[in-house]
């Protein structure tokens, strides 16, 4: 069997999972007509509304 | 080589993906509002506004009894029918949507984000004919009022590390009058020291 002929330092074992990190939480805004907390430039997923006065539909999702 | 060929290609043949462009031209055309994935809004826009623009030319060309005309904007009316898949959508494309657009020069829809959808997480967009009763926004003057601003404060320190020569003292002296209208001057003569 072939067997490694060094041990791992831990900085190379902590490079090698840098890329596994887990992914940061998006950036949220505060939808300017409910106050829920929604991802921005997207239609508010609890009141419907976009750019405050468009009504793009009632409660559905 | 696909080089500068800007459209995605959605996995389809060209003959799937024009399927696909007109059954959901003539569903727009139709529902005036549809639901879909960012890209394929993003794309869906050049083929509607095409067919928008056909039936513009056509209400374009006035309603004669010129017989040239009449043979002009049936061949429109064809060309718009070879591409969308409904009879009725060709009838509201070269009546109701043509009068509605014919102030509006380009840019018929609107492309709304609603987000990503359970299952495969695609962002999803509603995409939409704008409505009748929405004014041109008057935009361009305000852009253009924005652009020197922005401009001149990405200016400001160019020209100031190019004078850099010039003492420190000059400079509070320099940008107050840099923040108003006739600032292009005063930063032209920056460079030039």
């Amino acid at each position: 069997m072939t067997i490694p002929k060094r041990r791992c330092s831990h900085s190379r074992t902590a490079r090698r999972w840098a890329g596994y990190r887990k992914p940061a939480a998006p950036t949220m805004v505060i939808c300017p007509n409910c106050q829920e907390l929604m991802l921005a430039h997207r239609i508010c997923p609890a009141c419907g509304f976009y750019r405050a006065r468009e009504v793009v539909k009632a409660e559905e999702e | 080589m696909r080089h500068l060929k800007s459209t995605s290609k959605f996995s389809r043949t060209s003959a799937h993906r024009l399927a696909m462009w007109r059954n959901m031209t003539t569903s727009l055309i139709v529902h005036e509002r549809i639901r879909t994935t960012d890209e394929k809004a993003k794309q869906l826009r050049r083929h509607v506004e095409k067919m928008i623009t056909l039936a513009k030319h056509a209400r374009a060309l006035g309603s004669g009894e010129d017989k040239s005309i009449a043979a002009k904007q049936l061949h429109l009316r064809r060309q718009a029918g070879s591409f969308v898949r409904a009879d009725e959508a060709v009838k509201k494309l070269f009546s109701e949507l043509a009068e509605r657009f014919a102030e509006r020069p380009g840019g018929y829809t609107r492309i709304i984000k609603i987000g990503s959808r359970a299952g495969d997480c695609a962002n999803m967009s509603y995409i939409e004919l704008l409505a009748a009763e929405e004014k041109l926004e008057e935009k361009k003057p305000a852009k253009k009022a924005k652009k020197p601003a922005a401009k001149r404060t990405r200016r400001e320190p160019k020209s100031a590390k190019k004078a850099e020569a010039a003492p420190t003292a000059e400079e509070p002296a320099a940008e107050p009058p840099a923040a108003e209208p006739p600032a292009p001057t005063e930063g032209g003569e920056e460079t030039k020291e």
